[in-house]
């Protein structure tokens, strides 16, 4: 009997936290104008994404985080390998790349604001800058830590050098690369939805969630950070499903 | 040394010189002037080694004495610091070779089914796609193994992927096969039974063979010549020579001929690490 149960197990802390708001809501724990009932943040979350304004920010946000995922990953893989498949050039790099991977991306803002000025191009560059130096890591990295034996075993049975690059270490890496592509995703989705909030934008989920708040429509508010938060589950399952069908020994 | 040593020895180095017995028993491999240091260690030091053709040769010694370090000379996978290994009279680049490494899990492609890892090799050889289908088919059928072949690596127990790593180095029909420690990530029960695929090959293909082993009674089991290295610098303690009957079976390893060869290379092993 508690097997049969056992599917349902993700769903209880979705349904106690639902419980715990309305009984906040309802029981007048809190003030209701902050936290309104979960019924209302959910109507105004249906009929946003149901043809209305919410569902067109929605769009602008995946557009750009998809494009600043893309460019990153065509510049940083590549890259990534280059570096990765020598070992000395990675070294004479890694405090660069380290140095950049851990300066927070949203202090690039007013370079690349004087260098794109204001718009869709500025918020794309600095989320594909500090995605791409994520995936430049992993992938570089990735490549460095390629099992040896295996190296050695195409080595052993006549590979050329291009081709132990391309038939081993390429795919030895890519597990490692798709950690670089989640961490990237959510990276580029953090900071584009910063972007849209602060850096002069009409749209996107950003802008949504800022424009409720001043606006002081509070389900709206709510139901722009749960499609924000939706968005960013839903990039990561993406891209686990893709790694799960394309690197299908990852992990065994 | 014992007188019987003595004779099979000198039986060995005195064929060679007649005429009539050179083309058959004409080294396979022969190493002069081996040289190998790692950091201030001195693992080999000017050492010469002839491994004998069609043979299956077992290299067995205190550890770290440079067993797989000689192997790994040999199949060109470390390079050395002097000497020559001529195979035939040819460099390494010039024969077909097969090695097997210690750990499958990591010298497969777990990205590719076992099919074709096995045909990798005949890949890197520009060897056409029909081609590779049938040498592996013929490979396969000519071992009589079962093994679904269409399963990635990961997909099968630890055996099946040495067993696939083994065919992976047969199916170039190389001159001569390495095997460094090959069973010996195994569980006991795969062991005996790999042991026993393995002898099959060998009595099957007849290629030459040279096997590191960490497992005296295996290393004696399994070959043809029983290589004792010492303590490094490594020098050979013995070659002995193993003229049990083959197929060997359970019934091998009580017989007294058997035993008798084991106790006298467990004996030359004991002398070489206590030298020290």
């Amino acid at each position: 009997m508690t097997r049969l149960l056992d599917p349902f197990l993700p769903i209880v802390g979705v349904v106690g936290l639902l419980i715990i708001w309305a009984v906040a809501v309802y029981g007048g724990f809190v003030d209701p104008v902050l936290l309104p009932p979960p019924k209302d943040a959910f109507i105004a979350l249906w009929k946003g994404m149901n043809g209305g304004v919410l569902w067109i920010d929605f769009v602008r946000t995946v557009e750009r985080t998809v494009w600043s995922t893309l460019i990153a990953a065509v510049i940083a893989i590549p890259l990534g390998i280059v570096l990765g498949s020598s070992e000395r050039l990675y070294r004479s790099l890694e405090f660069v790349i380290d140095f950049f991977r851990s300066t927070p991306a949203s202090a690039m803002f007013p370079l690349f604001l004087v260098l794109f000025g204001v718009g869709d191009k500025t918020k794309i560059s600095v989320a594909a800058f500090g995605a791409a130096l994520v995936i430049l890591f992993n992938v570089a990295y990735g490549v460095m830590n390629a099992r040896k034996t295996r190296l050695l075993a195409a080595k052993v049975m006549g590979a050329s050098r291009l081709r132990v690059l391309f038939d081993v270490m390429l795919l030895e890496s890519l597990p490692q690369t798709f950690v670089g592509l989640r961490n990237g995703v959510s990276l580029a989705l953090v900071i584009i939805v910063v972007a849209e909030m602060f850096i002069g934008s009409q749209d996107g989920l950003g802008h949504s969630v800022f424009e409720a708040q001043q606006l002081f429509e509070m389900p709206r508010m709510y139901a722009a950070i749960f499609a924000a938060g939706a968005l960013g589950y839903g990039l990561n399952l993406l891209f686990l499903l893709i790694e799960r069908r394309f690197v299908h020994w990852s992990g065994k | 040394m014992t007188v019987a040593q003595a004779t099979l020895s000198s039986q060995f180095e005195a064929l060679p010189q007649s005429a009539t017995a050179s083309a058959v028993v004409r080294p396979h491999v022969t190493i002069r002037g081996l040289s190998k240091k790692f950091g201030n260690t001195v693992i080999y030091d000017n050492f010469d080694l002839d491994l004998p053709r069609g043979k299956l040769i077992s290299v067995f010694g205190p550890n770290g004495c440079g067993k797989s370090t000689l192997i790994n000379m040999i199949a060109g996978l470390i390079p050395v610091d002097a000497g020559q290994i001529l195979f035939d009279g040819m460099l390494l680049d010039e024969i077909k070779f097969g090695y097997v490494f210690q750990n499958y899990r990591e010298a497969l492609f777990p990205w590719m089914r076992a099919f074709d890892n096995i045909a990798y090799p005949l890949k890197m050889m520009k060897v056409s796609k029909r081609e590779r289908q049938e040498r592996v088919e013929k490979l396969v059928a000519h071992l009589g193994i079962k093994l679904d072949l269409n399963l990635y690596p990961y997909q099968m127990s630890g055996g099946q992927q040495q067993l696939v790593s083994i065919m992976r180095a047969l199916v170039v029909d190389p001159e001569i096969l390495f095997l460094d420690e090959p069973f010996s990530a195994l569980d006991y029960e795969m062991t005996l039974f790999m042991r026993e695929q393995l002898q099959k090959l060998f009595m099957e293909s007849g290629t030459t063979m040279v096997l590191v082993s960490h497992d005296l009674e295996e290393a004696v089991y399994l070959a043809d010549r029983v290589l004792l290295l010492s303590r490094h610098p490594a020098r050979v303690a013995d070659f002995t020579v193993v003229d049990c009957a083959r197929p060997r079976d359970d019934a091998t390893l009580s017989d007294p001929e058997f035993v008798r060869l084991k106790a006298h290379c467990l004996e030359i092993f004991q002398r070489e690490v206590r030298r020290s």
